[in-house]
Protein backbone atom coordinates (compact mmCIF):
# COMPACT_ATOMS: atom_id res chain seq x y z
CA UNK A 1 0.00 0.00 0.00
CA UNK A 2 1.60 3.21 -1.15
CA UNK A 3 1.23 6.49 0.67
CA UNK A 4 -1.25 7.77 -1.92
CA UNK A 5 -3.66 4.88 -1.45
CA UNK A 6 -3.44 4.96 2.32
CA UNK A 7 -4.11 8.70 2.29
CA UNK A 8 -7.10 8.11 0.07
CA UNK A 9 -8.42 5.43 2.39
CA UNK A 10 -8.00 7.63 5.46
CA UNK A 11 -9.72 10.52 3.69
CA UNK A 12 -12.61 8.28 2.70
CA UNK A 13 -13.04 6.97 6.24
CA UNK A 14 -12.97 10.45 7.77
CA UNK A 15 -15.38 11.88 5.21
CA UNK A 16 -17.82 9.01 5.50
CA UNK A 17 -17.82 9.15 9.29
CA UNK A 18 -18.51 12.90 9.12
CA UNK A 19 -21.34 12.26 6.66
CA UNK A 20 -23.01 9.58 8.76
CA UNK A 21 -22.50 11.32 12.10
CA UNK A 22 -23.50 14.69 10.74
CA UNK A 23 -26.61 13.26 9.11
CA UNK A 24 -27.69 11.67 12.38
CA UNK A 25 -27.01 14.95 14.14
CA UNK A 26 -29.06 16.90 11.61
CA UNK A 27 -32.18 14.88 12.33
CA UNK A 28 -31.67 14.34 16.07
CA UNK A 29 -30.21 17.52 17.59
CA UNK A 30 -32.88 19.66 19.24
CA UNK A 31 -31.39 23.06 18.44
CA UNK A 32 -32.11 23.65 14.78
CA UNK A 33 -29.27 26.15 14.31
CA UNK A 34 -26.78 23.42 15.21
CA UNK A 35 -28.56 21.15 12.76
CA UNK A 36 -28.16 23.69 9.99
CA UNK A 37 -24.43 24.06 10.61
CA UNK A 38 -24.00 20.29 10.76
CA UNK A 39 -25.83 20.11 7.45
CA UNK A 40 -23.19 22.44 6.01
CA UNK A 41 -20.52 20.06 7.28
CA UNK A 42 -22.28 17.13 5.62
CA UNK A 43 -22.42 19.04 2.33
CA UNK A 44 -18.69 19.84 2.53
CA UNK A 45 -17.89 16.18 3.22
CA UNK A 46 -19.96 15.08 0.24
CA UNK A 47 -17.94 17.53 -1.86
CA UNK A 48 -14.82 15.83 -0.50
CA UNK A 49 -16.17 12.45 -1.63
CA UNK A 50 -16.66 13.92 -5.10
CA UNK A 51 -13.01 15.00 -5.10
CA UNK A 52 -12.04 11.42 -4.21
CA UNK A 53 -14.05 10.33 -7.25
CA UNK A 54 -12.02 12.65 -9.55
CA UNK A 55 -14.91 15.04 -10.13
CA UNK A 56 -13.57 18.48 -9.35
CA UNK A 57 -16.25 20.42 -11.22
CA UNK A 58 -19.15 18.79 -9.41
CA UNK A 59 -17.34 19.19 -6.10
CA UNK A 60 -17.00 22.91 -6.74
CA UNK A 61 -20.65 23.12 -7.77
CA UNK A 62 -21.62 21.26 -4.60
CA UNK A 63 -19.72 23.71 -2.41
CA UNK A 64 -21.04 26.75 -4.26
CA UNK A 65 -24.67 25.71 -4.53
CA UNK A 66 -25.25 23.63 -1.42
CA UNK A 67 -23.02 25.30 1.14
CA UNK A 68 -23.10 28.75 -0.40
CA UNK A 69 -26.73 29.00 -1.38
CA UNK A 70 -29.00 26.34 0.12
CA UNK A 71 -27.41 26.21 3.55
CA UNK A 72 -27.38 30.00 3.84
CA UNK A 73 -31.01 30.07 2.69
CA UNK A 74 -31.91 27.54 5.39
CA UNK A 75 -30.09 29.62 8.02
CA UNK A 76 -32.00 32.71 6.91
CA UNK A 77 -35.27 30.80 7.11
CA UNK A 78 -34.38 29.67 10.63
CA UNK A 79 -33.68 33.26 11.62
CA UNK A 80 -36.96 34.44 10.13
CA UNK A 81 -39.14 31.84 11.82
CA UNK A 82 -37.10 31.43 14.98
CA UNK A 83 -39.78 31.21 17.62
CA UNK A 84 -39.26 29.05 20.66
CA UNK A 85 -42.62 27.44 20.95
CA UNK A 86 -43.59 24.59 23.23
CA UNK A 87 -44.61 21.80 20.91
CA UNK A 88 -47.93 20.26 21.68
CA UNK A 89 -47.50 16.72 22.99
CA UNK A 90 -49.01 14.20 20.65
CA UNK A 91 -50.03 10.80 21.85
CA UNK A 92 -48.33 7.90 20.21
CA UNK A 93 -45.32 9.93 19.12
CA UNK A 94 -42.84 7.47 20.61
CA UNK A 95 -44.62 4.55 18.96
CA UNK A 96 -44.62 6.41 15.68
CA UNK A 97 -40.91 7.13 15.90
CA UNK A 98 -40.23 3.52 16.76
CA UNK A 99 -42.23 2.14 13.86
CA UNK A 100 -40.80 4.59 11.35
CA UNK A 101 -37.35 3.66 12.66
CA UNK A 102 -38.16 0.01 12.02
CA UNK A 103 -39.31 0.83 8.49
CA UNK A 104 -36.15 2.84 7.81
CA UNK A 105 -33.97 0.05 9.23
CA UNK A 106 -35.72 -2.39 6.93
CA UNK A 107 -35.14 -0.11 3.97
CA UNK A 108 -31.50 0.19 5.00
CA UNK A 109 -31.14 -3.59 5.21
CA UNK A 110 -32.73 -3.94 1.78
CA UNK A 111 -30.40 -1.33 0.27
CA UNK A 112 -27.38 -2.95 1.94
CA UNK A 113 -28.33 -6.30 0.50
CA UNK A 114 -28.64 -4.82 -2.98
CA UNK A 115 -25.34 -2.94 -2.60
CA UNK A 116 -23.39 -5.97 -1.46
CA UNK A 117 -24.85 -8.87 -3.38
CA UNK A 118 -25.21 -7.28 -6.80
CA UNK A 119 -22.34 -7.96 -9.18
CA UNK A 120 -21.52 -4.48 -10.44
CA UNK A 121 -19.65 -4.55 -13.74
CA UNK A 122 -16.48 -3.04 -12.33
CA UNK A 123 -13.91 -2.16 -13.47
CA UNK A 124 -15.55 -0.17 -16.20
CA UNK A 125 -13.70 1.85 -18.79
CA UNK A 126 -10.71 3.85 -17.61
CA UNK A 127 -11.82 7.01 -15.82
CA UNK A 128 -10.94 10.18 -17.67
CA UNK A 129 -10.03 12.01 -14.49
CA UNK A 130 -9.10 15.63 -14.88
CA UNK A 131 -10.72 16.30 -18.26
CA UNK A 132 -14.12 15.51 -16.77
CA UNK A 133 -14.93 19.21 -16.64
CA UNK A 134 -14.47 19.57 -20.42
CA UNK A 135 -16.56 16.47 -20.96
CA UNK A 136 -19.38 17.86 -18.80
CA UNK A 137 -19.33 21.04 -20.90
CA UNK A 138 -19.54 18.99 -24.10
CA UNK A 139 -22.47 17.03 -22.69
CA UNK A 140 -24.30 20.17 -21.60
CA UNK A 141 -24.08 21.75 -25.03
CA UNK A 142 -24.68 18.69 -27.21
CA UNK A 143 -26.82 15.80 -26.02
CA UNK A 144 -28.11 17.40 -22.81
CA UNK A 145 -28.86 20.79 -24.34
CA UNK A 146 -32.62 20.57 -23.86
CA UNK A 147 -32.47 19.69 -20.12
CA UNK A 148 -29.88 22.44 -19.70
CA UNK A 149 -32.21 25.07 -21.16
CA UNK A 150 -35.15 23.64 -19.22
CA UNK A 151 -33.10 23.97 -16.04
CA UNK A 152 -32.64 27.67 -16.72
CA UNK A 153 -36.40 28.09 -17.19
CA UNK A 154 -36.96 26.08 -14.00
CA UNK A 155 -34.64 28.34 -12.03
CA UNK A 156 -36.42 31.41 -13.34
CA UNK A 157 -39.79 29.95 -12.37
CA UNK A 158 -38.49 29.03 -8.92
CA UNK A 159 -37.14 32.55 -8.40
CA UNK A 160 -40.40 34.23 -9.40
CA UNK A 161 -42.42 31.73 -7.39
CA UNK A 162 -40.31 32.25 -4.29
CA UNK A 163 -40.66 36.02 -4.57
CA UNK A 164 -44.44 35.80 -5.01
CA UNK A 165 -44.87 33.34 -2.14
CA UNK A 166 -42.60 35.08 0.34
CA UNK A 167 -43.76 38.61 -0.40
CA UNK A 168 -45.29 40.23 2.64
CA UNK A 169 -48.91 40.91 2.06
CA UNK A 170 -49.61 44.58 2.78
CA UNK A 171 -53.29 44.03 3.49
CA UNK A 172 -52.66 41.54 6.26
CA UNK A 173 -50.27 43.95 7.98
CA UNK A 174 -52.92 46.65 7.94
CA UNK A 175 -55.44 44.24 9.40
CA UNK A 176 -53.11 43.24 12.21
CA UNK A 177 -52.23 46.83 13.00
CA UNK A 178 -55.79 48.09 12.97
CA UNK A 179 -57.45 45.22 14.73
CA UNK A 180 -55.46 43.42 17.47
CA UNK A 181 -58.51 41.30 18.30
CA UNK A 182 -58.38 39.81 14.85
CA UNK A 183 -54.73 38.91 15.36
CA UNK A 184 -55.61 36.97 18.49
CA UNK A 185 -58.33 35.23 16.58
CA UNK A 186 -55.80 34.31 13.94
CA UNK A 187 -53.41 32.94 16.53
CA UNK A 188 -55.95 30.91 18.42
CA UNK A 189 -57.98 29.70 15.52
CA UNK A 190 -57.68 26.20 14.23
CA UNK A 191 -59.65 26.80 11.08
CA UNK A 192 -58.69 28.40 7.83
CA UNK A 193 -57.17 31.78 8.59
CA UNK A 194 -56.11 32.75 5.10
CA UNK A 195 -57.04 36.36 4.63
CA UNK A 196 -59.55 36.98 1.91
CA UNK A 197 -57.75 38.73 -0.89
CA UNK A 198 -60.54 38.84 -3.41
CA UNK A 199 -61.15 42.30 -4.88
CA UNK A 200 -64.12 43.93 -3.27
CA UNK B 1 -3.24 10.99 -10.02
CA UNK B 2 -4.16 7.92 -8.02
CA UNK B 3 -6.54 5.42 -9.44
CA UNK B 4 -9.52 5.16 -7.15
CA UNK B 5 -10.82 1.97 -8.74
CA UNK B 6 -8.51 -0.35 -6.86
CA UNK B 7 -8.58 0.59 -3.23
CA UNK B 8 -12.06 1.74 -2.28
CA UNK B 9 -14.71 -0.52 -3.79
CA UNK B 10 -17.86 0.84 -5.36
CA UNK B 11 -19.85 -0.82 -2.57
CA UNK B 12 -18.38 1.52 0.03
CA UNK B 13 -19.80 4.59 -1.66
CA UNK B 14 -23.15 2.87 -2.12
CA UNK B 15 -23.28 1.91 1.55
CA UNK B 16 -22.60 5.50 2.63
CA UNK B 17 -25.31 6.73 0.28
CA UNK B 18 -27.78 4.16 1.64
CA UNK B 19 -27.13 5.17 5.23
CA UNK B 20 -27.52 8.85 4.40
CA UNK B 21 -30.74 8.20 2.48
CA UNK B 22 -32.30 6.26 5.35
CA UNK B 23 -31.34 8.97 7.84
CA UNK B 24 -33.04 11.45 5.53
CA UNK B 25 -36.21 9.34 5.30
CA UNK B 26 -36.40 8.99 9.08
CA UNK B 27 -35.92 12.71 9.58
CA UNK B 28 -38.49 13.49 6.92
CA UNK B 29 -41.12 11.39 8.69
CA UNK B 30 -40.37 12.37 12.27
CA UNK B 31 -39.40 16.03 12.25
CA UNK B 32 -41.79 18.44 13.92
CA UNK B 33 -40.00 21.52 12.63
CA UNK B 34 -40.72 22.34 9.00
CA UNK B 35 -37.19 23.62 8.37
CA UNK B 36 -35.80 20.29 9.51
CA UNK B 37 -38.04 18.52 7.01
CA UNK B 38 -36.45 20.56 4.23
CA UNK B 39 -32.99 19.71 5.57
CA UNK B 40 -33.89 16.00 5.51
CA UNK B 41 -34.93 16.32 1.87
CA UNK B 42 -31.54 17.86 1.11
CA UNK B 43 -29.86 14.91 2.83
CA UNK B 44 -31.79 12.47 0.64
CA UNK B 45 -30.88 14.39 -2.51
CA UNK B 46 -27.23 14.29 -1.48
CA UNK B 47 -27.41 10.52 -0.99
CA UNK B 48 -28.77 10.14 -4.51
CA UNK B 49 -26.00 12.39 -5.82
CA UNK B 50 -23.34 10.24 -4.15
CA UNK B 51 -24.85 7.20 -5.87
CA UNK B 52 -24.82 8.89 -9.27
CA UNK B 53 -21.26 10.09 -8.86
CA UNK B 54 -19.98 6.71 -7.72
CA UNK B 55 -21.58 4.88 -10.64
CA UNK B 56 -20.35 7.56 -13.01
CA UNK B 57 -16.79 7.15 -11.82
CA UNK B 58 -16.63 3.38 -11.56
CA UNK B 59 -18.82 2.07 -14.38
CA UNK B 60 -19.20 4.97 -16.81
CA UNK B 61 -15.72 6.43 -16.43
CA UNK B 62 -15.20 7.74 -19.94
CA UNK B 63 -18.62 9.27 -20.68
CA UNK B 64 -19.53 10.49 -17.14
CA UNK B 65 -23.26 10.88 -17.71
CA UNK B 66 -23.71 10.55 -13.95
CA UNK B 67 -21.83 13.78 -13.31
CA UNK B 68 -24.11 15.64 -15.72
CA UNK B 69 -27.14 14.21 -13.94
CA UNK B 70 -25.67 15.30 -10.62
CA UNK B 71 -25.36 18.85 -11.91
CA UNK B 72 -29.03 18.77 -12.89
CA UNK B 73 -30.04 17.34 -9.52
CA UNK B 74 -28.14 20.14 -7.77
CA UNK B 75 -30.00 22.67 -9.92
CA UNK B 76 -33.39 21.19 -9.08
CA UNK B 77 -32.43 21.00 -5.41
CA UNK B 78 -31.66 24.71 -5.38
CA UNK B 79 -35.02 25.52 -6.94
CA UNK B 80 -36.77 23.18 -4.51
CA UNK B 81 -35.11 24.75 -1.50
CA UNK B 82 -36.01 28.27 -2.60
CA UNK B 83 -39.67 27.46 -3.22
CA UNK B 84 -39.92 25.27 -0.12
CA UNK B 85 -38.58 27.96 2.18
CA UNK B 86 -40.86 30.55 0.58
CA UNK B 87 -43.84 28.28 1.23
CA UNK B 88 -42.59 27.84 4.79
CA UNK B 89 -42.44 31.59 5.35
CA UNK B 90 -45.92 32.01 3.91
CA UNK B 91 -47.23 29.24 6.19
CA UNK B 92 -45.54 30.80 9.19
CA UNK B 93 -47.25 34.11 8.52
CA UNK B 94 -50.64 32.46 8.27
CA UNK B 95 -50.40 29.95 11.13
CA UNK B 96 -47.68 31.58 13.31
CA UNK B 97 -46.02 28.23 13.88
CA UNK B 98 -43.62 25.88 12.13
CA UNK B 99 -44.92 22.74 13.81
CA UNK B 100 -45.66 20.17 11.13
CA UNK B 101 -48.51 18.73 13.19
CA UNK B 102 -50.46 21.97 12.95
CA UNK B 103 -50.41 22.13 9.17
CA UNK B 104 -53.58 20.11 8.73
CA UNK B 105 -55.54 22.49 6.56
CA UNK B 106 -56.05 19.94 3.78
CA UNK B 107 -56.60 16.94 6.06
CA UNK B 108 -60.21 15.90 5.65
Amino acid sequence: MTIATSTELICFLILSSIIVGGGIGVVLIENIVYSAFLLGGVFMSVAGLYLLLNASFVAAAQVLVYVGAINVLILFAIMLVNKREPLKPIKGLKVRKFFSGCVCAGLLALLFRVDITTKWSTPGPQAIGEIATERIGEHLFTDYLLPFELASVLLLMAMIGAIVLARRDTRSIQLEEIDPVRENVIKSSNSNVLIDQSPD
Amino acid sequence: MFNSQELIPLNAYLLIASILFCIGVWGLINSRNAVRVLMSIELMLNAVNINLMAFSSYIDGNIIRGQVFTVFVITVAAAEAAVGLAILLSLYRNRTTVDMESFNLLKW
